[in-house]
């Protein structure tokens, strides 16, 4: 279909039709130019400002910047969202994967199993959050209940512990995304053509070596789809934090999402505030961009 | 496909240990939820006495009469069904726009194809995944200029404004695949762009709207960097009343109450995936995953 749908010449009716196509596009076209591009380009200018309280328009070159590289909270901030990323991503995708493979049996109670898995992607972060805070509270948790189980030496109070406290996150975040990562993988799986496998079979090769050798390889573009998405979901990872730590104790648990918050909105830093926002755009358009390209161009070939 | 051989139906050791694996990871993952329903119908009195695991001995609705009614959140202390009823009155709006506006343009990106479709489609795709901290300094401005500052309607122009993009993905991929004949002849005999679009596009995109329809739910139900950056007051969503309840309490916790106001703000997302769950996952996985 393409704009010579339409033939030529039979007046105001058909010039209309011509357009109509465009007209009805624009409105969103207009709405993500402003509010997508355009303030992009406002907090990116914003980033090179004086601006505290209120927005101010005089360049100040790097000042924000470099006040921003000189925060401690902001080092805390790279490192903790390092962590934190690398581990989130690690575990749900080989989790993930695992929970793939094993419902990938033919196994009996397949789809009761697979809802159980994926139920806590429907949940807000904010109730995933709000509910392993009670699960892990030190007093009276899982803590005290292991305890009353008969282990009474039995200690486990990362939640409050500065150095132990992101990963309490990592736990809780990796709970609610580990099955929506195994529903890609499955949906992989099925999708794998079987001659070979069944070659491999004939020829007696052991399940272990046939995943290993033949079905994991063919896997590829799910592993970069999901890195991607969890990667993703990573930087821009707020509400969990704030729910089940609050960014606490101190600042041990503040991620790059956090700190933007807070400087935005409770200690009146917009300039510094927006050249955090820049930063993590910009790790971000330097791990989707190439990765829509490629998803975007394929039909082609 | 699958490795397993046609022998392994039947229940051998390795086959039993596959179950017990699977079991326990469904316990694992049950658990959490498990312990917010019951915690929520336990009297504080037994949660200080432990034993997180345990049923509830004295069944009690208190907690979630109090939750929905009367637990102070900030000053106020009427609980959080304000809050759950501006969530719908976000949702409700922003799906539905948001969902046409998606339709539309997925519409016109496949079967009225114009020089550059690509590169408007890469732009409008784009916007998906900006990290929104890059939009909150410049949104919550022209919020406050157009006097829609700690409103709803607000937060609906928001979410329309950022769901286009995936709702767009999504009816574009869809009507890829829709047949450019049934359009072309559509045309050959007179029917118009809506007309097209309102006879034969739409009664065939009932799949397509689940999933957008789903999708689009839960991120706004679950969203809370938007409430809590422009919204903090009055017309704040649950998951900001809900954060404010737990967070920033004073005293004694409530843990139960916490509980239940946590489950009143994950019940309509929870209903929506176990009724429809299953034809989101088909559609979703039909369209982002190749290969």
């Amino acid at each position: 279909m393409s704009d010579t749908a339409a033939p030529p010449g039979k007046g105001a009716r058909e010039r209309l039709q011509r357009w109509l196509p465009k007209l009805v596009l624009s409105p969103s076209c207009v709405l993500i130019l402003f509010f997508v591009y355009g303030f992009i380009a406002w907090t990116s200018y914003i980033s090179f400002s004086n601006s505290g309280m209120l927005p101010e328009y005089t360049w100040a070159g790097l000042r924000q910047w470099s006040r921003l590289w000189g925060s401690w909270t902001w080092g805390i901030a790279l490192h903790n969202i390092w962590v934190f990323g690398l581990l989130y991503i690690v575990s749900c995708t080989l989790l993930g994967l695992l929970l793939a493979i094993l419902l990938d049996q033919r196994i009996r109670a397949e789809g009761a199993l697979r809802t159980v898995y994926l139920y806590p992607m429907a949940l807000s972060f904010i109730v995933t959050g709000t509910a392993w805070q009670w699960f892990l509270n030190p007093g009276l948790g899982l803590e005290k209940t292991v305890q009353a189980l008969g282990w009474e030496s039995f200690s486990f109070n990362w939640l409050i512990d500065s150095n132990m406290a992101i990963y309490t996150v990592v736990i809780a975040a990796v709970w609610q995304a580990t099955g929506f990562i195994m529903a890609m993988f499955l949906a992989g799986l099925r999708g794998i053509d079987g001659e070979m496998i069944k070659a491999a079979q004939i020829d007696g090769a052991p399940a272990w070596k046939i995943y290993l050798r033949i079905i994991i390889p063919q896997l590829r573009p799910v592993f970069l789809s999901a890195v991607v998405v969890l990667a993703h979901l990573a930087i821009k990872s707020f509400d969990l934090i704030v729910a089940m730590t609050g960014g606490g104790p101190g600042n041990a648990t503040a991620v790059p999402a956090t700190f933007m918050y807070s400087y935005a909105f409770s200690r009146n830093e917009m300039g510094i505030a927006a050249a955090s926002a820049v930063f993590m755009l910009a790790v971000i358009a330097a791990l989707i961009i190439p990765y829509l390209y490629s998803e975007l161009r394929e039909p082609r070939s | 496909m699958s490795a397993a051989t046609p022998a392994a139906r039947r229940f051998t050791p390795a086959r039993m240990l596959l179950y017990a694996i699977l079991l326990f990871f469904a316990v694992l993952y049950l658990l959490p939820l498990y312990v917010m329903l019951t915690t929520s119908f336990k009297t504080l009195a037994e949660i200080q006495q432990g034993n997180m695991l345990a049923l509830p001995r004295e069944w009690t609705a208190a907690p979630w009469r109090e939750a929905w009614g009367s637990a102070c959140i900030g000053l106020e202390c009427s609980g959080v069904k304000g809050y759950f009823f501006n969530s719908i009155q976000i949702v409700v709006p922003a799906v539905l726009i948001s969902g046409l506006l998606g339709a539309f343009n997925g519409y016109v990106l496949t079967k009225w194809r114009f020089r550059g479709h690509k590169i408007v489609f890469g732009l409008i795709l784009f916007s998906c995944f900006i990290p929104f901290q890059i939009i909150l300094l410049p949104m919550a401005r022209v919020l406050g200029i157009l006097h829609l500052a700690n409103s709803t309607s607000g937060l609906v122009l928001v979410h329309i404004v950022y769901g286009i993009g995936f709702t767009t993905l999504f009816f574009r991929n869809f009507y890829a695949s829709f047949p450019d004949e049934l359009v072309r002849a559509a045309q050959l005999d007179g029917a118009g762009f809506f007309r097209i679009f309102f006879r034969i596009l739409l009664p065939a995109s009932v799949p397509i709207i689940v999933v957008t329809v789903i999708w689009q739910f839960t991120n706004v139900w679950n969203d809370f960097l938007f409430g809590v950056s422009f919204a903090s007051g009055d017309s704040a969503p649950i998951t900001v009343a809900l954060n404010n309840l737990v967070n920033s309490s004073t005293g004694v916790k409530a843990y139960n109450v916490n509980m239940a106001a946590a489950m009143v703000a994950a019940v309509p997302t929870l209903i929506v995936y176990i009724l429809a769950g299953k034809y989101f996952l088909r559609g979703l996985m039909s369209g982002s995953v190749k290969g």
